[in-house]
């Protein structure tokens, strides 16, 4: 309820981002007020997504990147969102991304947020979507967010980030690579890590060749069966884009101006291909469902009587009548 | 709308390498349930205050061993005050002489903790101020 603050936002102010990203993160009604008012502003900004297995070094790429990508020509300014686990136990957390990236965090045109999970399991906090649309809004032109390093399938991601890089490194012996085939699916960008380790050059290839077995898949299945998520102009064309299998020292800044550069065609794959819109679209679609399962859920419980929901519920327990049968009835209610 | 998280700093300045003090205090605030932003050794004045900006912290806590408090406390402040973060519930912990303490306190610090201190007590002064801050 403060009006000001987007007025204070729009004009650099980053005491009143900070606090603005905090209410839209709990979700109070202010940060709800802002979200709205901020909408019309957002859908700017380029969502990179960085993943991979629990010390892969992210966050230090993410560093490194921070500092390439602010080392652009256009001046860019760059948003990093870093996740990391919430204590099953406590309800608390300790978010420790930021000690790699205390590098980037003094230059004015970036800002480096740290967010707990809070109980969500795909990689991501329930608000990361929202806080990456506060950034887009005050004009970052990149957002980088960092997942929880699960190194499991992390769909959450692909649903926000434009451009998706998943990151391993080097195995040792049989284990060539650290990472399940799952997780490479979801890859724009690959990269193979502290690559100043022994094996780098033997994951690197056996990367390389499951990322070009997949594609191979992916390609026969447009040819032979048009899915609904295949965007019109791929059908009949080639795949248009190739995840690149990339090599870096995070540690060293190593690789990090090929990876930059991945990123920006990557960007502009996506935006002259249509599926900029496309994903933009999907995961809007993704919120409105989303908001509107919730809505419907609270409106319904607010008309519906304690007493008679419990009454249902008793018979579910005697066994009396089954779950299904429970919901129609208090559907009828 | 969710419950409200105590965001809190924890920042180790100064050039010793040893940040043990450091990592107990943020697990224990962890395991009070509170989300700690865990920043590491050899953190400047400077360093604090933007990583509290930008985290919007409710509570900034500093372990410090090097005999440098008073230099580096009240830069500390100076910035945090600067960024419009006077309000941040701001503690020490570490090797601090008794003499020190008066002044630190009169400054702006909210609470000295010695060698020893009970990490519960820790957590209990940090739930108590923030009471008071959400009925104020
Ligand atoms: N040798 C080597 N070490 C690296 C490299 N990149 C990062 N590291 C180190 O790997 C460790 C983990 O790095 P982080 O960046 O914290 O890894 P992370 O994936 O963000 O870790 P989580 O967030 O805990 O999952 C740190 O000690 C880094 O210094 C690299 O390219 N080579
Ligand atoms: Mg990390």
């Amino acid at each position: 309820m403060k009006p000001t603050l987007l007025d204070e936002l729009r004009k650099g102010d980053r005491l009143a981002l900070s606090r603005l990203l905090t209410q839209v993160e709990r979700d109070t009604p202010s940060g709800r007020a802002a979200l709205e008012e901020l909408f019309p502003a957002t859908g700017h900004a380029h969502k990179i997504g960085i993943t991979g297995p629990p010390g892969s070094g992210k966050s230090t790429l993410v560093n490194a990147l921070v500092y390439a990508l602010r080392s652009l020509e256009n001046d860019p300014k760059v948003a990093v969102v870093a996740v990391d686990p919430t204590s099953p136990f406590s309800g608390g957390a300790i978010l420790g991304d930021r000690v790699r990236m205390l590098e980037s965090q003094s230059d004015p045109k970036v800002f480096i947020r740290s967010m707990a999970s809070r109980g969500a399991l795909g990689g991501l906090a329930e608000r990361t979507a929202a806080v990456t649309q506060v950034f887009d809004a005050a004009g970052y032109d990149f957002v980088i967010i960092e997942t929880v390093g699960a190194g499991q399938s992390e769909v959450d991601i692909v649903r926000l980030a434009h451009t998706t890089i998943v990151v391993d490194i080097p195995g040792t012996g049989d284990d060539i690579q650290s990472i399940k085939a799952g997780i490479l699916e979801i890859a724009d960008i690959l990269v193979v890590n502290k690559s100043d380790h022994p094996g780098a050059d033997a994951t690197l290839r056996n990367l390389s060749t499951m990322v070009a077995m997949g594609q191979r898949r992916q390609y026969s299945a447009t040819k032979h069966g048009p899915s609904l998520s295949t965007p019109k102009a791929e059908t009949e064309a080639e795949p248009a884009w190739y995840v690149p299998v990339l090599k870096t020292i995070a540690a060293e800044k190593t690789g990090i101006e090929r990876l930059a550069d991945a990123i920006l065609r990557h960007g502009a794959y996506l935006r002259e291909s249509g599926m900029w819109e496309q994903k933009e679209a999907a995961a809007l679609r993704e919120t409105i469902i989303k908001m509107l399962a919730s809505t419907l859920l609270k409106n319904w419980r607010a008309r519906i009587p304690d007493e008679e929901l419990e009454a249902i519920l008793a018979k579910v327990s005697a066994r009396n009548i089954s779950p299904q049968e429970a919901v129609e009835r208090l559907l009828a209610l | 709308m969710t419950e409200h998280k105590i965001r809190v700093l924890i920042a180790k300045p100064g050039l010793d390498g040893h940040d043990r003090g450091a990592k107990v205090i943020a697990r224990a605030l962890r395991d009070d349930g509170m989300e700690v932003i865990y920043t590491g050794l050899r953190q400047t004045p400077e360093m604090i205050a933007e990583a509290a900006l930008q985290e919007d912290v409710d509570v900034v806590g500093i372990s410090i061993l090097s005999g440098a408090h008073n230099a580096l406390i009240p830069q500390v402040i100076e910035k945090l005050r600067a960024n419009g973060q006077e309000d941040v519930f701001l503690f020490l912990g570490g090797i601090i002489p008794q003499d020190d303490i008066p002044a630190l306190l009169a400054g702006g610090v909210r609470k000295v903790y010695g060698p020893g201190t009970n990490t519960a007590q820790v957590c209990t002064d940090i739930r108590e101020a923030f009471a008071e801050r959400i009925e104020a």
